[in-house]
């Protein structure tokens, strides 16, 4: 099987996961849900530093990359940071 | 150190594992902390078995990206005011976008370089390129409309989708001739048309529909990494990718149902008005036949009452009442009255806005209650405090066929003993529809902002009522 192919195996059967744990998600929680998400979305990372860290990479590239490194890092850090500011203010009544 | 191809893969699977854990830590309050650190551990993961595999050679220029990112995200996330979480949430999905443009014009100038364009490939980049730029651009007028930079209300002008559809066809066309060509114009043209479209595309929308947009954006920054996942053959990203698209595309998905209207008419309806003008508006009340009470007449019934449900929307937001709400919601128990919240799914601007105000506030969140829950007990409430929401508790989305909302789910306030409307003004809400609870007999609105509002039912009640 061609390598594109796998992919777009793996893309669907992620999505249908993707479907299945997001409906589980408690409403009272869709503002962490969107941090959090946008924490994950900071993967993107990887892909900057694939683009970035190449031995053969012009100049060029490595802006680009070097930009994409730092935005990603943005997201992944301050998402996580934030999300985990907003879940900890979820408490039960005292008791 | 350095590992190898197959020790890369199997991190990445743990990873991507780690990731679904921590959504699926999210199901429940009590668990969602965990997943969250879950997340991390996959991220670290996941940058770990990249900059260790054999790909990434130079380390100089990434190290200070990172350095100098995560401090920016640390000063953002540990700054920020809960409110002011939406834009937060809008700025970080344009930096997913235009980190998936940069990336993929990147991965272009490498494989330009190294001869090894193909086809497939070129259209796997205009694809991130084209999603990148869209969530960018779209996720910076989301930002400017929720800071206030721009007006929030929708900028409609005629011939607007049929500019919209063509630079989306031209978008496409000219991804089509850099597949075919490697045409370097055709590639540029591309990236600034989706730029301009995400712009477009988002300024019609207004201010109130932010809850879908938020979610849409979240949905686009994850369709851009899985695109990018891709271009790079990497399954990590392609995974992640589609459980971050999948999860806004259901928040949209629920926003719209929560507002009986499809995502084509929130995209595309322009629909709501910015309302102007907040002169004299309990001569308007009176002249509508609309009752004005004061905070005594609401705490008479308050302090005796069984149940009381308190309503909030974005006005609570805005008047940053959640700490006067929570002083309330103590004194109120301390006299034995049973104290609830009701959340419709759609208030504030981006989904669970509520929910994280009154978190912060302390106030418990099993006392928070979302809409179908709620509504078997508005019967039997004696008072409902509507402080900040307006469409959401509309009768006439269930009696009036010809009203804009009519079929949106609502929230039962009408059926209460007594409700007080906390307003600023009489101006009607984001539809701009007339609510016809103001005119039940059993409704009564209290004019003034509503943290001092709510300050002085505190003070009234710390007082020892009546």
């Amino acid at each position: 099987m061609p390598d594109t192919l796998v992919a777009l195996y793996v893309f669907v059967l992620s999505c249908f996961i993707g479907y299945w744990v997001i409906w589980g998600v408690t409403p009272s929680l869709h503002t962490p849900l969107v941090a959090l998400t946008n924490a994950i979305s900071g993967i993107i990372i990887v892909g900057a530093l694939l683009v970035t860290g190449l031995e053969s990479a012009g100049t060029a590239a490595e802006i680009f990359g070097f930009i994409a490194v730092l935005l990603a890092s943005i997201n992944v850090f301050g998402g996580f940071l934030v999300t985990n500011r907003m879940l900890a203010m979820f408490k039960k009544k005292d008791k | 150190m350095e590992i190898s191809a197959n020790t890369q893969a199997i991190a990445y699977l743990i990873s991507a594992i780690l990731f679904i854990l921590a959504l699926k830590g999210l199901t429940h309050p009590a668990s969602a902390r965990r997943g969250n650190y879950l997340g991390m551990a996959g991220m670290g993961i996941a940058i770990l078995a990249t900059l260790l595999g054999n790909e990434v050679q130079s380390y100089n220029l990434i190290v200070v990206g990172v350095i100098v990112g995560a401090l920016i995200g640390i000063v953002l996330a540990s700054r920020v005011q809960m409110t002011a979480m939406p834009q937060l949430v809008a700025a970080l999905h344009s930096f997913v976008g235009m980190a998936a443009v940069l990336v993929a014009i990147g991965t272009y100038l490498n494989h330009d370089a190294a001869g090894t364009l193909n086809t497939v490939m070129m259209g796997e980049l205009s694809v991130g390129i084209i999603i990148g730029a869209i969530t960018f651009s779209g996720s910076v007028v989301a930002f400017a409309k929720l800071q206030g930079l721009v007006s929030g209300a929708p900028v409609k002008f005629k011939g607007q989708h049929a500019l919209n559809a063509a630079m989306a066809v031209a978008t496409v066309a000219f991804g089509f001739h850099f597949g075919m060509t490697e045409s370097m114009t055709s590639l540029i043209l591309m990236t600034l048309l989706a730029f301009i479209l995400g712009f477009t595309l988002i300024i019609p929308i207004g201010g109130a529909d932010m809850p879908v947009i938020i979610s849409m954006l979240n949905s686009y920054s994850g369709w851009a990494a899985a695109a990018t996942g891709f271009t790079l053959g990497n399954l990590l990203l392609i995974i992640v990718g589609a459980l971050v698209g999948f999860s806004g595309a259901i928040l949209s998905f629920i926003m719209c149902r929560a507002m009986n209207r499809s995502i084509i008419n929130v995209v595309f309806g322009g629909f709501g008005s910015d309302a102007g003008g907040e002169a004299s508006a309990v001569g308007q009340a009176a002249e509508k036949g609309v009752k004005s009470a004061s905070v005594d007449d609401a705490i008479y019934w308050m302090e005796d009452a069984n149940k009381v449900i308190i309503v909030p929307g974005y006005g609570m937001a805005v008047a940053q009442a959640q700490h006067a709400l929570k002083e309330m919601l103590e004194l109120l128990e301390a006299r034995d009255v049973t104290v609830m919240f009701g959340i419709h799914p759609v208030a504030g601007r981006m989904p669970g806005h509520m929910n994280v105000l009154l978190a912060e506030a302390d106030i418990p969140y099993d006392h928070v209650m979302e809409m179908d829950d709620v509504n078997s007990e508005f019967p039997t409430a004696d008072v409902t405090l509507v402080v900040g929401a307006n469409d959401v508790v509309n009768p006439a989305a269930k009696s009036d066929s010809s009203s804009p909302i009519y079929g949106m789910p609502i929230l039962d306030a009408a059926k209460s003993r007594q409700v007080y409307f906390l307003k600023r003004s009489m101006n009607p809400g984001y539809s701009g529809v007339d609510n016809l609870l103001f005119y039940q007999d059993n409704t009564s609105l209290i004019f003034g902002d509503a943290k001092d509002t709510i300050e002085g039912m505190v003070s009234a009640l710390k007082g020892g009522g009546h």
